[in-house]
This record gives structure tokens, sequence and C-alpha cells, in this order.
């Protein structure tokens, strides 16, 4: 039995929202989905196991004493790993600061609220681990599988890694409050997650281009270079490596090592939480000093007016940057692909132009959904003397404009070393900006703006469509710029998944895409009411 | 006197709207031009529907709505053209100033940039929100949002102003400076169509007031116009409301 408001009672409570939470998440609220979600999962499962099986089918058979070689590639997984965790530990902490919801009753209750951090930083930490175990977990069935029951030690690695992570985002966002301040915190920390997320395979890709000149991390691994400057096999650095290859006595060192971590770092954070989470309550009341904004009047085209508007939000938008930022963090290795081909003549564009087109359709679908369905006011916009097909014209305008903004560098650059491959480029950015932005078109659902983390709930066929379209694309792009014409049969295949979302949409079954929607939201909307 | 189209500034005829049941049930109404009509009614009774459909936010399913003589249904970017509403929950963008808000709403009304300007700081100034002006809106109390919900209705200068619930959760200073607002507007020419539960604001502004119940007008008029035809006994509107709605529901 759990005491009044003791450890175990928040637990419980916590326990509580979370399943609710989760499964709300999932079934984006509707209980006649539970079945379909379960049987969903259970199928992306076996299909992670095929692709675990398909991808490290040959390397489950490693000796009981692994080499240098052998370290170094599981210890870059492990890192991989951490470095995505980081990621995701950092943003769970800077939310747990900035999100309202129940915070001020329990901080106003006689209840000791560093009881409830506590056990908040524990939820973080599990759901870091669990996030990963279900990522990561059908890639250590399948080493199990192939090389015995030893791998099954990776398990423990990964809860190892998320308790360190968790200790280590914690104390990282904690020191970034006391330093930048409440206002800045969100968006500084938002940035240094994001880098952390995607330095470790940035910097591989970026090592393997300067010494193979190709982006091959696994290449980059084995080379010379990283085999003389990596510590010798029996450093305590390969611990965690060890571990994960079934060596007991390492393992259970990593555990304790992360164990003891991470309980120092709860019992000494969890009572700044408190503060943390009032400091970051006086700053979202306190509004941006006077002075510091001018608001334009000048004379504008209605189009103008409201791109204006678009691009004034999405600059100040204070969660745009963890969710787009990684996106754009994975052009720094084209980029530098890019100079060093431009620079020694070496003709590795071809790959410059899908990945450019796979980023331009993710951004441009996280930004659709930000400009069209994150409407803050749209009692405002549909009531403005402006036919609406009007208004969805200038929200898709200015989200082409920032893709054309952000690729256009990108694309002059390629074009510099090969003009048909920035063509190519173009065509693909285009294609798969738009079919993501026709995407969110068809599948939207007002919401608001603060939703856009849990944009993906509204519709799963549309998340999958988004990014299998961006994926087709890009793969369309990957074969034209290798010159082959059986590009064309991704170019249909990507063509065939938008018609097929267009069919499933509800957009379709009212037939009017710019007014039937909108029309059907606000219909919701004052019924509900 | 007899009611031409233009000095209507609303005419619904037979106006229609279902969802799981009927909420807008064959309504009329007229509206006259620079009146101050309160629309009562208990909760569900069609009154935001109905103003959701004037406003162009809905679609009706039959009927025909007329602003100052333009077509609604037919033309709704010129009858949006001079109206403007206000709805019960405050949505402004948070991260835009209340003079951004302004210059935005006046944009989307293509109003003169000057005259824009110039209003909108006429506005900001009379609503109190100097200090404001240029801190983003996110950390605005509601009366305040309300404020700035309220300037942006108005900056356009509407002949007709539609707004739904505006006194909600206002203390007592907001809900005075908002009325004295909207009387002043229907004292300069204007026409304000409003809904509100706070029955002695519709006693006290109203020039009319038209009881919604069932999706139906059931009773109009002036408040003597409504004790007369509740037998004159001196009754409060709040007696003559609860009496008009019981005798609608037990009709039923």
């Amino acid at each position: 039995m759990t005491g009044s408001a003791s450890l175990g009672w928040f637990a419980c409570h916590e326990l509580r929202l979370a399943w609710r939470d989760m499964l709300s998440m999932m079934t984006a609220g509707r209980r006649d989905r539970e079945r379909k979600i379960a049987i969903g999962a259970a199928i992306f499962a076996v299909f992670m196991h095929v692709v675990a099986v398909l991808v490290l089918g040959r390397y489950g058979t490693v000796s009981g004493n692994p080499g240098l070689p052998v370290l170094i590639a599981v210890t870059s997984g492990v890192l991989l790993s951490g470095s995505a965790m980081l990621s995701q530990a950092m943003e769970s902490v800077t939310r747990a600061f900035y999100t309202r919801s129940d915070l001020e009753l329990i901080l106003a209750s006689p209840a000791r609220a560093d009881r409830l951090f506590a056990v908040r930083i524990v939820a973080m930490a599990m759901s870091v681990s669990l996030i990963s175990l279900f990522l990561i977990g059908p890639f250590i069935d399948v080493l199990a599988w192939r090389g015995g029951i030893k791998w099954l030690a990776a398990y423990g690695v990964i809860v190892a890694l998320a308790l360190a992570v968790t200790s280590l985002a914690v104390l990282l966002t904690v020191i970034l409050f006391r330093t930048t301040g409440p206002k800045r915190t969100r968006l500084v920390a938002q940035i240094v997650a994001a880098v952390i997320g995607g330095v470790f395979v940035i910097g591989l890709q970026m090592g393997a281009m300067f010494s193979t000149g190709t982006l091959s991390r696994f290449a980059f691994l084995r080379s010379p270079f990283v085999l003389t400057h990596a510590p010798d096999v029996p450093s305590a650095l390969w611990w965690p490596a060890r571990a994960a290859l079934g060596n007991v006595t390492c393992l259970a060192a990593t555990l304790g090592a992360s164990a003891v971590l991470f309980l120092a770092m709860t019992a000494l954070m969890a009572p700044r939480f408190a503060d943390c989470t009032i400091a970051a309550a006086g700053a979202a009341r306190t509004a941006a000093p006077a002075g510091r904004t001018r608001a334009s009047f000048r004379v504008r085209a209605t189009a103008q007016t409201l791109r204006r508007k678009e691009w004034l939000l999405l600059l100040r938008d204070p969660w745009l940057m963890s969710q787009s930022l990684m996106q754009l963090l994975y052009l720094l290795p084209p980029t530098v692909l890019l100079w060093r081909s431009f620079s020694v003549g070496a003709d590795v564009s071809v790959v410059l132009a899908p990945v450019l087109i796979m980023a331009a359709g993710q951004l441009a679908g996280g930004l659709a959904w930000l400009t069209i369905s994150g409407e803050d006011a749209p009692d405002l916009v549909a009531s403005a003397p402006v036919v609406p097909s009007r208004i969805l014209r200038a929200k898709i305008e200015a989200v082409m404009g920032i893709i054309a903004m952000i690729f256009s560098p990108f694309v002059v650059g390629l074009a510099l070393v090969s003009p048909f491959r920035a063509l190519i480029a173009t065509c693909g950015i285009a294609a798969s900006a738009a079919s993501a932005i026709a995407i969110q078109l068809w599948f939207r659902s007002q919401s608001k703006r603060s939703q856009f983390r849990r944009r993906h709930t509204s519709s799963r066929i549309a998340t999958f469509a988004e990014a299998f379209s961006s994926i087709c694309w890009a793969g369309a792009g990957a074969i034209a710029a290798a010159g082959s014409w059986l590009a064309i049969i991704m170019v249909i295949i990507a063509l065939a998944i938008v018609a097929g979302v267009r069919w499933l949409s509800p957009a379709r079954a009212h037939g009017d895409i710019t007014t039937a929607m909108l029309m059907t939201d606000y219909a919701k909307r004052a019924w509900i009411a | 006197m007899p009611q031409t189209e233009l000095n209507l500034a609303l005419e619904i005829r037979a106006l229609r709207k279902t969802f799981a049941r009927p909420a807008v049930d064959a309504l009329d109404l007229r509206v006259r031009a620079g009146e101050f009509y309160m629309l009562l009614g208990p909760n569900g009774a069609g009154k935001t529907t109905t103003l959701r459909m004037v406003a162009g936010l809905l679609r009706p399913d039959a009927g025909q709505i007329s602003v100052f003589g333009t077509d609604a249904l037919a033309n709704p970017v010129a009858a949006k053209a001079i109206m403007g509403w206000l709805s019960d929950e405050p949505m402004i963008y948070d991260k835009l100033t209340p003079l951004e808000y302004l210059a935005f709403v006046a944009g989307l009304w293509s109003v003169e940039p000057d005259l824009a300007k110039h209003r909108a700081h006429d506005l900001i100034r009379w609503l109190g929100l100097e200090q404001h002006a240029h801190e983003r809106c996110e950390g605005f109390s509601r009366g305040m949002r309300q404020k700035v919900a309220l300037a942006g209705a108005l900056v356009h200068e509407p002949r007709l102003i539609i707004l739904d619930e505006p006194l909600t959760g206002l203390d007592a200073g907001a809900a005075r400076l908002v009325k004295d607002v909207l009387t002043e507007r229907v004292r300069a020419g204007s026409t304000v169509i409003m809904t509100t539960h706070i029955l002695e604001i519709a006693e006290r502004m109203a020039d009319r007031i038209g009881v919604i119940s069932g999706g139906r007008l059931i009773a109009e008029g002036t408040l003597q116009e409504l004790s007369a035809h509740m037998g004159n006994t001196g009754a409060s509107l709040e007696d003559m409301f609860l009496a008009i709605v019981g005798q609608d529901l037990a009709a039923e």
C-alpha cells in the first residue's frame, strides 16, 4: 500500500497518466483503434526483425575474446544510440520544465514536489529506455539468435545507457537553466539536443569523407587511422562494448555505475526541478519587453499579409527548432561532400540529390502542419473577406518559400559540380515538398500550434504516407542522378502513394478541399461547444 | 415603418442546420441597422451556430442570410468585408504583439495602411493596452487577450459587429470597457449582435432582444414589448426569459 503523496503514490499517479497518454497518442483518442494499434505494433515488430536479419544476419558470430575492430564497431553503436537517447532525454527534461499541465496543482499542494520530480526523472529514464528497446531490440534478438544468448546482455547495456543519459540530460538542462536563464533555455536546450542527437553520426560521416572520400561510416571505423588511435583492447573504455557482447562482469560494472550516477543525480536535482519550473512559469508569463518589435502597416496584398504572418510565426515558434534542426543538421555532411567533390574534382555528387530531396519532404511536412493545421486563430482567418482557396494558397506559398530559401544554396552548389544532378535535385525537392504539403492539406485537422509534437497522432496514414513518399522521391532522385531511366518506376510508386492517400483522405469524401474541410472542423467544434 | 432591405443589417430566412439533431430550425431573424441586438437562449439553443453561419464559419443546410442587402451565402467575401466577428474564446497569435496582430487583421481586410495604423493605435489606447502594445500576447491574461481580439474585430470598422459571449471570464473593469466600446460603436452607426448569459447586461444595453430555443426564435422585441407579451407583470428580464423558455420547453 502506498501512502498519500509518497514516492509510491506519485509513481502510481504518473504511471496511470503515462499509460493513458500513450494510449491516447497511439489511438488518437479513439477507443475502437486499440486492437488495430496492437496488430500494427506486432506487424512493425516483425518487420523490424526482418530488417535486422537482413542487416545483421552475418554479424552474429563473434568470439569470446573480441578484437579491436569489433569493440570499435560495438562502441560506435552504443555511442550512436546514446547520442540519440541523450537528445530525446534533454527534450523530455526541457518539456517537463515548460509544460504546465498539473504542476501548478502539485506545487500549490502541501505534497513534497521533489518526490514528484524524482518520479518524473525515473519516468523519463524509463521512456528513453523503452523507446530504444523497441527500436534496437529486434537487432539484439537477431544477434542472439545467430550468435548465442550472450547477446541478450545488450538489453542491459541499453538500460544502463538510458540511466546515464537521463542523468546527463538533467544535469545539462539544469546547468543551461542556471547559465542562460529560463527565457532562453527552451531554445538553447532544443539546439543542444538536436546537435547532440546528430553529432555522432554526422561526425562519423565527416570523418569518413575526409579519410575515405565516401559517406560510409563502416569503412571509416575500420580504417587504419581509427585503429591506430583507439585505446588498447584491455582499456576500461571498452567495458560497455564487452558488456553488450555478453561479458557478465563488465555488464554488472556498467549497470552499477549507471545506477549510482542516476540515483545521485536524481537525489541532487529533483529539489531543483521545482525552482526551475517556477522560474519557467514566470518566464512564460513575462512577455517580450517593449520596443523590441515594430508592427508593419505597409501596403500589402492579402496573400502577402498571410505569408508574412506565417513566416513571422514560424520564426518565433518555440518548438520548431527541435523538430526541424536535426533534418537541417543532416545536410551538413552532403555540404562537406559537395565542397570536397568540387575542390578535388571527385564525382560523388550522386549521393547529394536523394539527401536533399528526403530532407525537403520531411521539413515541408512539418512546416505545412504548422501553417495549415496549426492555425491558432481559425475564426479570424475564416471570417476575413478572402476566399478560402486564397488563404490556403498563401499558406502553401509560405512553406514553399522557406523550402526554396533553405535548399537553393545546396542546389546552386550542386549545379556547379553537375547541372544535370542539380536539375534532378530541384525537381525532386519540389515533388517531395509538394507531396508532403498535399498530404498535410488532405489530412488537415484544426489544432493548436502547441500540439506540433503530437501532430502524428491525428492520422497515422498521413504520417506514414509522408515518410514513404519522401523516401520514394529520394530513391527516384538517386536513380535518376545515377543516370538510369529506372527512376521512372520510383516516380510512379511515389505518385501512387500520393494518389492512394488522396483516395483515403477525408478531403476526398467532402469533394471541396478548400472549404469543406474548414466547414467540417468548425461544425464539429460548434457541435461540441 | 416598413423594413426595406437597406435598413436591415441582417436578415435571416428559414435558416437550418442539423448535426445529430436540428441545431437551427427554420430560423427567421431581422436586425435593423444601427441597433444593439441581444440574442439570448439556454445552452444548446442554437445561438452560436446561428452566428457562426452568419459570419461565414459554418455552412447552413438551407435558408438565406443577407447582410446589408448582400447575400452572404452567394457572395461571402463581400458580406465578410463589412462584418466583424468575435468568438467567446479569444483566438489570437501568442507570438505576435497586439500591434502586429492588428496589422495582420487590417491586412486581411485590406484597410489602407495609414488608416489602419491610426485606428490600431486608437484602439490600443482606448482599450488600455498601450504599455503592452509591443509585447507578445503569450503572457497576456484572458482579459487582455479578449481586448486584443476585440480590437481585431473593430480595426476595419465593420458595419455589423457579431460577438459571441464577449464578456465571459472578464473582470468588472474589462467588461465595462468592452461594453463602453460597443455602446460607442452603436452610437457611431454600427450594428451590434451579441449573445450573452448575463441577462442584466441585455436588460441594460439592448435595443431589442431575441430569445432562441431549440433553434427557433420564440420571442423578440424591446424590453417593454417582451414585458407586454408576458402580461405586464413588472417582472425582470431573468423572470421573463425563464418563463418564455419554460413555456417553449413545456410546449415541446
